[in-house]
């Protein structure tokens, strides 16, 4: 394989765990209506294929885009090809080694991270050869940073950090205490969101520069004072998961409190709606531009579903409920993936079939938000439903679940639409993706 | 150099927090801080045959089963069931063809998260600052 071009290679592999990911999800959400709907592969091998899988496609994309873009649109050359090539490599024989384990029910049983625990190594190690061919190559920068180096940056050290502290069960003083074991779990997993949405914002930023031609985008003091808020909230905001965990209260209340500054973010997208407004004007034409559009809508969503299930008395009804799963991927998917893919169709301009006019691609865009809303709403009715029900009445898990069942039946309708849908809009980018990498 | 020193400064902050946390922020206050060791058995039991993907524990994990926490004290003949589920699966659980030895290991540890707390939360107090204050486990 071509050797010049690691980013692309990156950003291809991952659009395929994209395309199997979602199709996991499908297969998974069906098995809530049939229990024994694919046999082969049960919810509990299915789930964490699934997760595994469009975890893998968020950082994938990502690492691919930054590899791509550092020597191509910020005049920093990689430090070492080879060794992004390596990088690659150890990527995509940790993704088969972490499959192969779950389709033979080899588990580390951690949530997310279900994989057994030596493979860890491999991926501790690919983010140090990532950090040092980013860091060194960035340092090379004469003039000040952009806000999207900063995040880059922040991204791989809190991945690392945030990666090895989920790690940290395999010694006892952390895994024997179950407060302590389970507050260090949410720790961690809430700061490695923290960690890919720097990664995946500062792609946001980079690319929203590059549609605008405005160099302020990455530099305004605004881009930097979210930054900042976003860093806090990586660092403090995790223990929301928390509220019921019963460690020491002033953890819950800080991460409540810091939870809240979310707002701030919340009053500028309301503020600068308009410009927003214009700015759709003007590049709706730019298939780039078409998903970075979808995705600030997608954070409005989520961001107010996120700010009110941060309110404790709120978090009391609606933890362990579906709603958190439509916290999660709505933000996954309605924020993460809208904007990786405006990042993937911002590559492709510079492939010479013009992807984005097909009407395929249209339908593509299309067919995924609209379904995903309908996913989105079914999974917060369904989580809803459970949560009153569990209030309200003694009813069992299984009745209780019986109610929640038709929502889940609309989920997974609507899954199977948005699989359709996202299918659409990679098969459009493959083969221009593939083509790139080949070329020099 | 405005930007690097609020970067160190968060970072300092954030290191001392963590700290704070693995340590006395997580000191357990049901007077049995760690697991026996049948208990500790179960819980790598738990995580090998991957219990979490179906169920949570204080709410983390997937969302097919019931959450675990109090699994054995939330209804009458708690262990009863769990032992029988655990034995022969249901409909939507698999039957893992576990040992007795298994068993009594898993029981252990949910015996263990039965005594850290209360979940789902039933007896709490609202304030009006949103806060939750929940009766915890003596
Ligand atoms: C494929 C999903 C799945 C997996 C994997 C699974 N369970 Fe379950 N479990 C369920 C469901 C669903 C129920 C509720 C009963 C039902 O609806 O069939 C349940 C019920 C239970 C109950 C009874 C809880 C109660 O409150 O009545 C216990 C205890 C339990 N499971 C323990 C375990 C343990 C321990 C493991 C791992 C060895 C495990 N389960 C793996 C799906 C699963
Ligand atoms: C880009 C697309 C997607 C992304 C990024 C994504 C991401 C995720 C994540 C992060 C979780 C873990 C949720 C949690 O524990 O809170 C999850 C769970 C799940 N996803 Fe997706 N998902 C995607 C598409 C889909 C689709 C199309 C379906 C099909 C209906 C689906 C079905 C599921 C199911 C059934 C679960 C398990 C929920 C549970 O435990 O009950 N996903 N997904």
């Amino acid at each position: 394989m071509n050797f010049k071009q690691p980013g692309l290679l990156f950003v291809w592999i991952a659009l395929l765990a994209l395309l199997s990911g979602v199709f996991m999800g499908t297969t998974a959400a069906l098995q809530f209506i049939y229990p024994d709907f694919f046999e082969f592969l049960p919810f509990f091998k299915s789930r964490p294929l699934h997760v595994s899988l469009v975890v893998s496609w968020i950082f994938g994309c990502a690492i691919g885009g930054i590899y791509y873009y550092l020597p191509k649109y910020c005049q920093l050359p990689l430090f070492s090809p080879a060794l992004a090539s390596l990088h690659f490599w150890i990527f995509v024989g940790t993704g088969a080694a972490i499959v192969i384990s779950y389709a033979a029910g080899q588990f580390g049983g951690r949530e997310y991270w279900e994989f057994p625990p030596v493979l860890s190594i491999p991926i501790i190690i690919s983010w140090i050869l990532f950090g040092v061919n980013f860091f060194i190559s960035a340092f090379r920068q004469k003039t000040k940073w952009p806000v999207y180096l900063w995040m880059w940056g922040t991204g791989i050290f809190f991945f690392l950090y945030t990666f090895i502290e989920a790690n940290l069960w395999i010694f006892s003083f952390f895994s024997d205490n179950i407060v302590r074991e389970i507050t260090i779990q949410w720790k961690a997993y809430g700061s490695l969101v923290g960690s890919w949405n720097m990664l995946v914002y500062g792609t946001a930023i980079f690319v929203m520069q590059k549609i605008s031609g405005d160099p302020g985008v990455g530099t305004s003091r605004t881009a930097f004072f979210l930054y900042f808020l976003g860093l806090a909230n990586l660092m403090f905001g995790w223990a929301h998961h928390t509220y019921i965990v019963p460690a020491s209260p002033w953890i819950r209340h800080l991460a409540y409190f810091i939870s809240m500054t979310e707002l701030l973010v919340l009053a500028k997208i309301i503020w600068s709606w308009k410009s927003t407004l214009s700015q759709a004007k003007k590049y709706h034409h730019q298939a780039a531009y078409q998903f970075m559009l979808a995705s600030e809508i997608w954070i409005f969503f989520n961001l107010t579903l996120a700010i009110l299930i941060s309110i404790p008395a709120i978090n009391l009804f609606t933890h362990g409920t579906h709603i958190t799963v439509a916290h999660s991927m709505g933000s996954t998917i309605g924020i993460n993936t809208m904007i990786l893919l405006a990042s993937v169709f911002f590559i492709l301009q510079g492939d010479p079939a013009k992807q984005a006019d097909h009407p395929a691609f249209k339908s593509g865009i299309w067919l995924s938000n609209l379904a995903l809303l309908v996913f989105w709403w079914s999974l917060i009715l369904a989580g809803y439903t459970k949560g009153k029900l569990s209030f309200t009445t003694e009813l069992s898990f299984q009745e209780i679940m019986d109610e929640v069942l038709p929502y889940l039946m609309t989920f997974t309708v609507a899954g199977i639409a948005l699989f359709m849908g996202i299918a659409l809009i990679v098969w459009r980018a493959l083969p221009g993706i593939y083509r790139l990498s080949r070329a020099r | 150099m405005g930007k690097q020193l609020v970067f160190a400064g968060f970072l300092v902050v954030f290191f001392a927090y963590s700290s704070i946390v693995y340590t006395i922020g997580t000191r357990h206050s049901a007077g049995q801080d760690h697991f026996g060791e049948q208990a500790r058995q179960g819980k790598l039991l738990f995580q090998q045959y991957n219990c979490i993907s179906c169920h949570q524990i204080y709410g983390l994990g997937g969302y097919m089963g019931p959450d675990l926490t109090n699994a054995l004290s939330n209804h009458e003949n708690g262990e009863i069931i769990a032992r029988a589920y655990l034995k022969a699966g249901t409909q939507k659980m698999p039957n893992f063809n576990l040992t007795d030895e298994e068993i009594d290991a898993l029981i252990a540890f949910l015996k263990y998260m039965d005594r850290s707390a209360y979940y789902p939360v039933k007896d709490f107090e609202i304030s009006l600052s949103g806060i939750v204050d929940i009766k915890e486990k003596k």
